[in-house]
């Protein structure tokens, strides 16, 4: 694991190396980490996330945003190991990310720790549900 | 009109917040442009031809008196005494400074109003109708439920890095006053055994490659309709192409893929959302509904207008409409002013018009997509002084969906994308067919031009359109006829060759002669060109 | 000649490449030669300026003239205005454009 990886996560991180997804839907392995390219399609997953521990979904430019819906779609189905973003994540996004059920990060670039910590306490009520814990507005005016 | 509650204004005081802080960075150098670039756009900070562009958003539309002075006043003190109303009903700046960004945010949070997702690959402005809550042919108010998808879409954390902009317009009339199957998603509101629901179009679009949305659903109650746009978003976002940027918009992924195939994906996806309770309660479309509540009309109102000025039965005939209180009136202001530019309001015309709706119009002000100005509720009895303090401010032009109520794209005097100039053209033709009885001889003729490929001027969807494009260097300006935006949605078809600007102004001219050569009984040009086709304008455009 | 031109960060105005800095003035940019892009590259790189570009440009008594029409709006401005443009007194201004 790199030294890097910003962990959300009170675990013990995850060391195995990844997989690829079709290296691991071929069940050549026993491995419990997978990387989804930003291509693949999270759904090849869902049969086998109970023996998951670590997924790392890969951003291959800071403008792809199909990570965000891979990270949903495995945490509306149940998913609870780690879920990492890697690649080109940038400060800015990851309060989005942490709402779509990403729970560490490995950006190519460093990222500010004081920023992020600004960045991420902004916004305390969203507007809408997401795959995080925060409670949309709509919620918090009718209870 | 909607009202902030603490939750909304503590979104958008933290947005003015982020955004000072990405200014800071990028002025700092701790931020290359690259990388702020999808930042600024996010908040509808554009770098143009001569500054920066700001565009701030109306959300479907709708300003009060307040909001339109705060308008004003940000032309006065930060721009250049005047702002560019748009075809998304929003309204931009033409010379902004970067370093003044974040003030003119915080300026414009004290009075509900942000900037946010007015450009960038996400959820853009919801666009309505800007007869909402006047007109009387609607099955109830689309503006809640643009609200509601405003909540929903803001800073939504799926759909921020889409392949490419997303627009919706919500409509809830047969009469289709916003374009809406030129969206990526049309919504009608229709009521079916006794419940509201949204009829669903998706893959509209003009650009480069044209589409009319196709119907993907037929129903979908209000209870359910977050989860179902949440799963068209997805499938878009997932599968819309990200390879090349001309091909990027949801419309491409449902010509590649069909719209049945489009809509089988979707429906998926839709059973897996819906269990996830991302629907907000019936309360809170209620809570919203409540403020949007008609005024207060008086059921006395006199229902007859004194017609005895002819000029003002002139803009009475023209640029009134009929609205669904007896004793009310709904009032366009054409900013089509002859040989002006195409949705400009000077700083002092815009506080006139505050004026005005606060006066006259209980305190509301509409924004269309053809660039002008509503005031929604306009008691009848006082549309003469109305018209009277519109025309001090240069404000009275009657030509409401004339031939000179030219929809323009700002073009190549302001935009960094533009291949051609727009707004030189639109006063010229204005010009050309300025004198009134020629104009309503003409009737009802929609002229939309664009200065490059992206058709931010509509000219797809223009009984007659303009596109401007570059021919070696020079303008040049290619010429369709026959689309619609309205209920008849079309798309124009190129007439052939282009031409130079005072070129393409003769061939108006021919067409419009052609159509009065050959025109039936009551039909529009439109018509007419529906029933005879290309090949007389043709033959009399390049004969 | 060989112009470069390009946006004021802070301000976003209209910048022409003068030799030893900036300046908002076209009639004294300086031909830039091969030296062109490098000298885009450097400006950009230390955020002196906004997306530098480097243009075609004829030189003519009054000063260069971009062979492009858009550059020869933005070196004057919205031809639609000409009272915002940086010549507001010249009514002819325009057809340097055209």
């Amino acid at each position: 694991m790199s030294d890097n990886v910003l962990r959300y996560r009170d675990d013990e991180a995850h060391d195995e190396p990844a997989v690829t997804l079709d290296a691991f839907v071929a069940g050549q392995t026993n491995a419990g980490a997978v990387r989804l390219e930003a291509g693949d399609d999270a759904r090849a997953l869902l049969p086998h996330i109970d023996r998951l521990a670590l997924v790392e979904v890969s951003f291959p430019s800071f403008r792809d945003g199909r990570g965000y819906s891979s990270a949903r779609i495995l945490r509306e189905a149940g998913y609870a190991g780690e879920l990492r973003a890697a690649g080109d994540v940038l400060v800015d996004q990851i309060p989005h990310m942490r709402r779509c059920g990403f729970d560490s990060f490995a950006p190519e670039s460093a990222i500010d720790g004081a920023m992020l910590e600004r960045s991420l306490a902004r916004y305390p009520t969203p507007y809408q549900r997401a795959a995080d814990a925060k409670v949309p507005v709509w919620k918090l005016r009718h209870g | 009109m909607y009202r902030y509650d603490e939750y909304d204004q503590a979104i958008v005081d933290a947005r003015v917040d982020e955004f000072r802080d990405q200014c800071r960075r990028r002025l700092a150098g701790e931020l290359s442009e690259d990388q702020f670039k999808p930042l600024r756009l996010m908040n509808g900070l554009y770098l143009q031809l001569h500054a920066y562009m700001l565009r701030v958003a109306v959300p479907y539309g709708t300003l009060n008196a307040r909001q339109m002075r705060m308008l004003a006043h940000v032309a006065r003190t930060y721009d250049r005494g005047y702002g560019h109303f748009t075809t998304r009903q929003n309204i931009q700046y033409n010379w902004i400074k970067l370093e003044d960004a974040a003030d003119i945010l915080a300026e414009l949070a004290t009075v509900e109003m942000h900037a946010i997702q007015t450009s960038g690959n996400c959820i853009r402005n919801i666009s309505s109708d800007q007869f909402a809550g006047a007109a009387a042919d609607e099955v109830t108010d689309p503006r809640p439920w643009a609200e509601l998808l405003r909540q929903w879409s803001t800073f939504h954390p799926e759909f921020t890095y889409l392949p490419r902009k997303f627009k919706i317009a919500v409509i809830a009339a047969d009469e289709d006053r916003a374009a809406m199957r030129l969206h990526d998603i049309g919504l009608q509101l229709v009521e079916r055994d006794g419940a509201l629901g949204a009829r669903v179009y998706v893959g509209g679009g003009m650009g480069r490659t044209p589409m009319i949305a196709p119907l993907i659903r037929d129903f979908v109650g209000a209870d359910e309709l977050m989860s179902y746009l949440e799963a068209c978003l997805r499938v878009y976002n997932r599968y819309g192409r990200r390879d090349n940027i001309y091909k990027a918009r949801i419309k491409i992924l449902l010509h590649e893929i069909g719209a049945d195939e489009y809509r089988r994906q979707v429906e998926e996806e839709f059973l897996a959302v819906k269990q996830l309770g991302i629907d907000p309660p019936a309360a809170e479309l209620a809570r919203i509904s409540e403020m949007f509540a008609s005024p207060p009309f008086d059921p006395a109102a006199p229902d007859s207008v004194d017609r005895t000025d002819p000029d003002f039965a002139l803009w009475l005939d023209q640029n009134v409409k009929p609205h669904k209180q007896s004793g009310y009136a709904i009032v366009n202001i054409s900013l089509k002013p002859i040989g002006g530019i195409p949705g400009d309001a000077s700083a002092e015309q815009i506080d006139v018009m505050a004026d005005l709706a606060e006066r006259y119009s209980a305190d509301e002000l509409r924004v269309t997509h053809a660039q002008n100005i509503v005031l929604p509720h306009v008691r009848k009895a006082d549309l003469y002084p109305v018209w009277q303090q519109l025309g001090e401010a240069g404000l009275a032009e009657a030509n409401l969906d004339l031939i000179s109520d030219i929809i323009a794209c700002p073009g190549l005097d302001y935009c960094a994308l533009a291949n051609a100039r727009s707004i030189p053209l639109a006063q010229k033709i204005g010009q050309r067919f300025a004198g009134a009885g020629r104009q309503r001889d003409l009737g009802e003729l929609k002229l939309k031009i664009s200065g490059c490929i992206n058709a931010c001027g509509h000219h797809h969807a223009g009984h007659i359109g303009i596109l401007g494009v570059d021919k070696k260097g020079t303008e040049n300006y290619q010429l369709l006829l026959g689309g619609s935006g309205a209920e008849d949605v079309s798309l124009g078809r190129i007439t052939g060759p282009g031409f130079d600007e005072d070129g393409v102004v003769d061939a108006i001219e021919r067409v419009t002669d052609t159509y009065l050569q050959v025109r039936e009984q009551g039909e529009r040009f439109v018509d007419t060109y529906r029933r005879v086709g290309m090949q007389p304008f043709k033959e009399a455009i390049y004969g | 000649m060989r112009l470069v031109t390009g946006n004021d960060l802070p301000t976003g105005d209209v910048v022409w490449w003068a030799g030893g800095g900036w300046s908002r003035h076209i009639e004294e940019a300086v031909d830039a030669g091969d030296r062109a892009e490098a000298i885009a590259r450097e400006e950009e790189a230390a955020r002196r300026v906004n997306v530098p570009y480097v243009i075609e440009a004829t030189a003519t008594p009054d000063g260069p003239r971009p062979a492009h029409i858009k550059d020869r709006i933005r070196a004057l401005g919205p031809t639609v205005r000409t009272d915002l443009t940086l010549k507001p007194a010249d009514p002819n201004a325009g057809s340097w454009v055209i």
